[in-house]
């Protein structure tokens, strides 16, 4: 699925029961909304993991970190393991001192990510349903 | 970079980000709940809401909340005024509501349903948003992704945050009364108008009742005068000061003689002359009142002037006559050729085609004539839905069939002449 309103569009792909969602290269609003939006459908469709990967993500500000703390929170309400993969150092410090890498692990690229989830146990699916996170 | 730096720079940066968005004002629940991400993001704050107070109305209204669960916080719950002035001290500091242990003070600054709903949605921190010493609402925020507590440092960021935010609602609120005053005003203003314009016809009644043989010929002349401009391209509210001249522009009768104006023969010199000068009257009575449209005192005064230079009271010509007099003089003459009078009856059609063939450039401005054939040639085409001229002439005044191709004849000599002729109005 792509939305390409951006020049570097959120998109995601299945692989198994694991849901990849990319960011776009700005992490602000528009494009956390459409990152937490896949994520939330992923999850309402079956998916068991989750893995949002930052690699053409320069940027983070305040609203972008909101936003994933609210998909954090719909992946701990589906009981989903969340990787967060290619996250730039300065994102990764951000991430780290703001408590997000507590609820969702990091790993260097999609491939680690995937390898990384593939060596847990993933949880029987648990769907999330489909609505405004408030 | 130091963990401290990057906590100032993200702290610095989301402070820039709330500028930005408190500033865009087109949507104001969006501006909130996007002002409510900055304060989550700023900190990693897991869950948070802000509720707007509502002065009249005693209550908190939750224009945002994020991370609260699957459960919708109520929209609205009651906010007694007594907290709302006890929470109003100037640059307040976020009240930790778990450390307070005072149970009966936290009732008094919030009541019994915030503070059953801080333990629902595991909300421990209340920060007021005060503005000019008054309470506007309040940003609360539950536990961090750290899950550690607020340190003095973020304490201090969300309150300098909550200042914007505060000014953010409040501004918001005056723009919202702004809107109700203008709002109001405009009500107002247009009962005025209609007022206006009511005192306006009962004037024309009672300029027509002193002649009793031109009974309802300011309305009339009204009408046309508004027809026509409204042919011309004239704005509504141009049309509408037209049409108030043309229900005044006789309102000078009011101080000539009855005799005069209802004589049943030709008038003398002497009480032509008399009769003469009611359009400087009727500008010397219309000129001290301020009217809501332009030269309505002028378009009585000139309404008897002719482009060729032979009307009065001035003798002005082509452009030195006003566009509007210009217009009220074509409907004033079309209403007199085709209404009866005593001491004749009216025209018929082709009477008053030739008439405006022969006067058009002299009489009568050839692109008033032409505008006015315009309108009575699409009547009797059928392209408007209120025939209103077919109505003012009567029943079988205006025949499709005869007159049209007058009209359309009429119609391009007009306006081959007029695009050629000086002075178009």
């Amino acid at each position: 699925m792509v939305d390409s309103h951006d020049r570097s569009p959120v998109r995601s792909e299945r692989s198994g029961d694991i849901a990849v969602i990319y960011a776009s290269d700005y992490l602000n609003k528009l494009s956390g909304e459409r990152i937490e939006r896949e994520c939330r459908a992923a999850l309402a469709v079956g998916c068991r993991a989750l893995v949002v990967d930052f690699k053409n993500t320069g940027l983070v500000n305040s609203i972008g970190v909101s936003i994933m703390l609210g998909v954090i929170d719909a992946a701990e309400r589906a009981r989903a393991p969340l990787v967060f993969s290619n996250v730039n150092a300065q994102a990764a410090q951000l991430f780290e001192i703001l408590g997000l890498t507590l609820h969702a692990s990091l790993a260097a690229d999609e491939q680690a990510a995937l390898r990384l989830l593939s060596d847990v146990n993933l949880p029987e699916h648990r769907p999330l349903a489909v609505g405004k996170h408030t | 970079m130091s963990e401290q730096t990057t906590k100032l720079i993200h702290a610095f940066s989301a402070l820039a980000d709330l500028g930005e968005e408190l500033a865009d004002t087109r949507d104001f629940e969006e501006m909130v709940r996007t002002t409510l991400h900055v304060v989550l993001g700023a900190l990693g704050v897991r869950r948070g809401a802000v509720a707007e107070y509502l002065p009249g109305e005693d209550a908190l209204r939750f224009v945002a909340a994020w991370g609260l669960g699957e459960e919708e916080p109520p929209a609205v719950l009651p906010f007694a005024a007594a907290s709302a002035e006890m929470l109003s001290t100037p640059h307040p500091r976020p009240l930790s509501l778990s450390e307070t242990d005072s149970r009966e003070l936290l009732r008094l600054q919030f009541g019994e349903p915030l503070i059953e709903m801080f333990g629902e949605f595991r909300l421990h921190l209340a920060v007021p948003l005060v503005v000019h010493k008054k309470f506007v609402g309040l940003i609360l925020l539950g536990d961090k992704a750290t899950d550690e507590q607020f340190t003095a440092y973020e304490r201090e960021v969300v309150r300098t945050m909550a200042r914007h935010i505060g000014v953010g609602i409040f501004n918001h609120r005056l723009l919202r009364e702004v809107e109700q005053r203008a709002e109001e005003s405009r009500g107002l203003y247009d009962n005025l108008r209609t007022i206006y314009r009511d005192t306006v016809r009962a004037f024309a009644a009672a300029i027509d009742c002193k002649d009793k043989y031109t009974q309802g010929h300011s309305e009339r002349v009204g009408k046309y005068s508004e027809i026509i401009a409204r042919e011309m391209g004239w704005s509504e509210e141009q049309v509408e000061g037209i049409a108030v001249a043309g229900y005044l522009h006789d309102i000078g009768k009011l101080v000539v003689e009855r005799d005069i104006i209802n004589a049943p023969y030709k008038i003398d010199a002497k009480q032509s002359s008399e009769l003469n000068r009611h359009p400087a009257a009727g500008y010397e009575i219309l000129s001290p009142i301020k009217h809501p449209y332009a030269d309505i005192p002028l378009m009585a005064k000139y309404h008897h002037e002719r482009i060729d230079g032979r009307g009065y009271p001035e003798g002005l010509t082509g452009d030195q006559i006003p566009p509007g007099a210009k217009i009220v003089a074509v409907a004033d003459s079309f209403d007199a050729m085709t209404t009866d009078r005593t001491y004749k009856r009216r025209k018929v059609f082709t009477e008053v085609i030739e008439d405006f063939r022969k006067n058009a450039g002299k009489q009568f401005a050839p692109e008033v004539l032409a505008a006015l054939c315009r309108a009575m040639l699409k009547e009797v085409n059928g392209e408007t839905k209120e025939r209103l001229m077919m109505k003012l002439l009567g029943r079988g005044y205006l025949e499709p069939e005869e007159s049209r191709p007058l009209l359309i004849q009429l119609i391009a000599e007009l306006e081959s002449g007029a695009s050629r002729a000086a002075g178009s109005v």
